[in-house]
């Protein structure tokens, strides 16, 4: 699935060509590495590049919305090893967006990285990659190759003092290893559990070494950002949301696939791009930003821009841009069965609130779900809820939390009937007609 | 197995070699994912043996090593078929017939999730979100090959494929 749509093609203008134009020729004739080379040939300081970055308002699009020239200027100047680590192990449900571009255009993520690592003052550099897109791994490693035998990685690049080197390292299926310092842990050759925090990457990171780590689109974005200024780059989108986005839409659409958009685009403008509403059907809920964002339903949407700011006033997250899209036909308890399952699953056991919370969550959904809910779940669900929210080293205990609290908020009757009649309030023939949840033959 | 058949090919060797490189001379261990896959491939799965010859050869305890074996979702502690299919079935695809095409496959090799044929040749796994829900429904052949809009067609020819 390459690019769909797209209003103010940036990040996706190398996609055109499909798989043909993804090496370092293709790059290099849309003005690829241009920017590293400004960067080493006029010698600019790294203040003045870590400033430019904080001038377009970028936001790291891995899904905290962390300012990114903020994040690059808490490291510490003297430290003599420090590294830049991509967080490619995009797995949270609904996220794909990553993937394509690391297929279409993996040296915008390679030239966006070591200008990241001039800036930061870095040596070495990782990308940690999903393991389940191996393909993208090898086809990273050639562009690796590739960018080595140009110059512009190793010793002294393009001629310069600058001396930086980049390696990929791939996951083997752990959802927790996105998160950064479980993904540092995973590169160091360990079960990939996250860290207490702090101390934070940016002074203990990589081999206790300080260590930016940003999202794969985040450092996409960079020479983009060079190329066309700062302020240039933050009027594409709107005021503290900088620039175009990507966003993944799946779901209940005619057209799922990636579409970049600028920051502020009106969803109902994305849906439109996204060919309307499968088979014409009435939109039902929106989840906004990954699996791990509360769910919205189809009225608070329809009225939301798609940037950090209108998401989250909202109630819900802009997180990594995942938009999942639910029609009419979906059961909204069978719908929270699935991802409560997909967080006990995935929890990475060391906190006692994520470990049995997850699994709590789960099991009270999936009796609900099964016709055998009691009056007292949704409160035992809020409770539990409760006990897990902020109560743990990382955020995944927050994100199997969200969509509980959520579901349960905006959809509440569907529990309630669930729980009374042991039935979906949905009936059985509508969600046939395409909710996707039923077997083969019997749709 | 004894330990004649855990231990690693030449070949393998050489290609463990090109990962540790990857890393600073004293974090070998930063190389135990990769090596465990190359290990994997090699031998079908990862007898406790293997991973002790993979331990041994990055100069870790063999218990760390284990450790990530066991706590990376797709390296297969016991035997399974020659090929191994997962199905996503986590809801973004569900919504566009990841559940479908699970229960197509299960239909027509005649097994559940996590058995394996009785001719040894096919094993079924459901997986979480593989970064590719756009492409629903999606399924990995033996953990590195990605399908995209798998339905019955698309199935049928896959599993015709395997041979
Ligand atoms: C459970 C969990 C999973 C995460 N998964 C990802 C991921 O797949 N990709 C990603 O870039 N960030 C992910 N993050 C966020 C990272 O921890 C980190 O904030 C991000 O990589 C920073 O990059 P950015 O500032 O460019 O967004 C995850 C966080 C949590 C708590
Ligand atoms: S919150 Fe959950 S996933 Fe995160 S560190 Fe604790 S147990 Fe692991
Ligand atoms: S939900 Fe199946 S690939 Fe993402």
């Amino acid at each position: 699935m390459a690019l769909i749509d797209t209003i103010n093609p940036l990040l996706t203008t190398g996609w055109t060509k499909g798989d043909a134009g993804w090496g370092i020729k293709d790059y290099e004739a849309r003005g690829g590495y241009k920017q590293l080379r400004r960067v080493l040939e006029s010698r600019m300081t790294q203040d003045d590049l870590i400033a430019e970055v904080k001038t377009s308002v970028l936001r790291g699009r891995g899904g905290a919305g962390f300012p990114t020239g903020l994040k690059w200027s808490f490291m510490p100047k003297a430290a003599p090893l420090k590294y830049v680590v991509c967080n490619t192990d995009e797995g949270e449900p609904g996220t794909f967006k990553d993937r394509d571009l690391m297929r279409f255009d993996p040296h915008a993520v390679i030239e966006g990285m070591i200008i990241a690592g001039y800036a930061v003052g870095a040596k070495a550099g990782y990308n940690y990659i999903h393991g389940e897109i191996f393909e993208v791994y090898q086809r990273f490693e050639e562009a690796l190759d590739q960018a080595r035998a140009a110059g512009y990685l190793g010793n002294n690049i393009l001629g310069s003092e600058f001396s930086f080197d980049l390696f990929a390292h791939h996951g083997w299926g752990a959802y927790i290893c996105g998160e950064e310092t479980g993904l540092l842990e995973s590169i160091e050759g360990k079960k990939g559990q996250p860290r207490y925090k702090p101390p934070f990457p940016a002074n203990f990171g990589l081999y206790g070494k300080p260590t930016t780590i940003n999202n794969t689109e985040t450092f996409a974005a960079i020479p983009f950002i060079l190329g066309m200024g700062g302020e240039a780059y933050l009027n594409l989108g709107k005021p503290n949301n900088g620039g175009t986005k990507l966003f993944s839409v799946s779901g209940h659409v005619n057209r799922p696939g990636n579409f970049e958009v600028p920051m502020g685009t009106p969803f109902s403008k994305l849906l439109e791009m996204a060919g309307g509403m499968r088979g014409g059907r009435k939109l039902k809920a929106v989840i906004p930003g990954g699996s791990s964002a509360p769910v919205l339903p189809a009225d608070v949407i329809m009225d939301c821009t798609m940037d950090y700011d209108s998401i989250a006033k909202a109630g819900s997250m802009l997180g990594s841009g995942a938009v999942i899209v639910m029609d009419e036909t979906v059961c909204m308890v069978k719908a929270l069965e699935r991802l409560s399952y997909f967080y006990y699953e995935e929890s990475c056991g060391q906190c006692t609130p994520c470990r049995e919370g997850s699994g709590w969550l789960y099991r009270v959904v999936h009796r609900i779900e099964h016709g055998e809910g009691r009056p007292e779940d949704l409160d035992l669900l809020n409770r539990v809820t409760d006990n897990m929210m902020g109560k743990t080293i990382c955020a995944l205990a927050d994100a199997a939390a969200f969509p509980v609290r959520s579901f349960i908020k905006h959809f509440k009757s569907e529990f309630e009937y669930h729980i009374e009649n042991k039935k979906c309030l949905v009936d059985p023939e509508t969600q046939r007609m395409g909710s996707g949840f039923f077997k083969a033959g019997a749709a | 197995m004894d330990n004649d058949n855990a231990q690693l090919s030449p070949e393998a060797l050489r290609r463990i070699d090109r990962e540790v490189a990857k890393y600073p001379a004293d974090q070998k261990q930063s190389a135990v994912m990769a090596a465990l896959v190359i290990a994997q491939d090699e031998k079908g799965w990862l007898p406790k043996e293997t991973i002790a010859a993979v331990a041994e050869y990055l100069g870790m305890a063999p218990m760390a090593a284990y450790e990530v074996a066991s706590f990376y979702n797709m390296y297969d502690l016991h035997p399974v078929g020659k090929y191994k299919i997962t199905v996503c079935t986590n809801l973004p695809c569900a919504l566009s017939g990841g559940v479908h095409a699970a229960e197509y496959v299960k239909t027509k090799l005649g097994i559940d999730f996590n058995e394996t044929t009785a001719d040894g040749k096919f094993t079924l796994k459901e997986g979480e979100c593989m970064g590719a829900c756009g492409d629903a429904p999606v399924m990995l052949v033996n953990n590195k090959r990605m399908c995209s809009f798998m339905l019955p067609e698309q199935i049928d020819n896959l599993l015709a494929e395997c041979k």
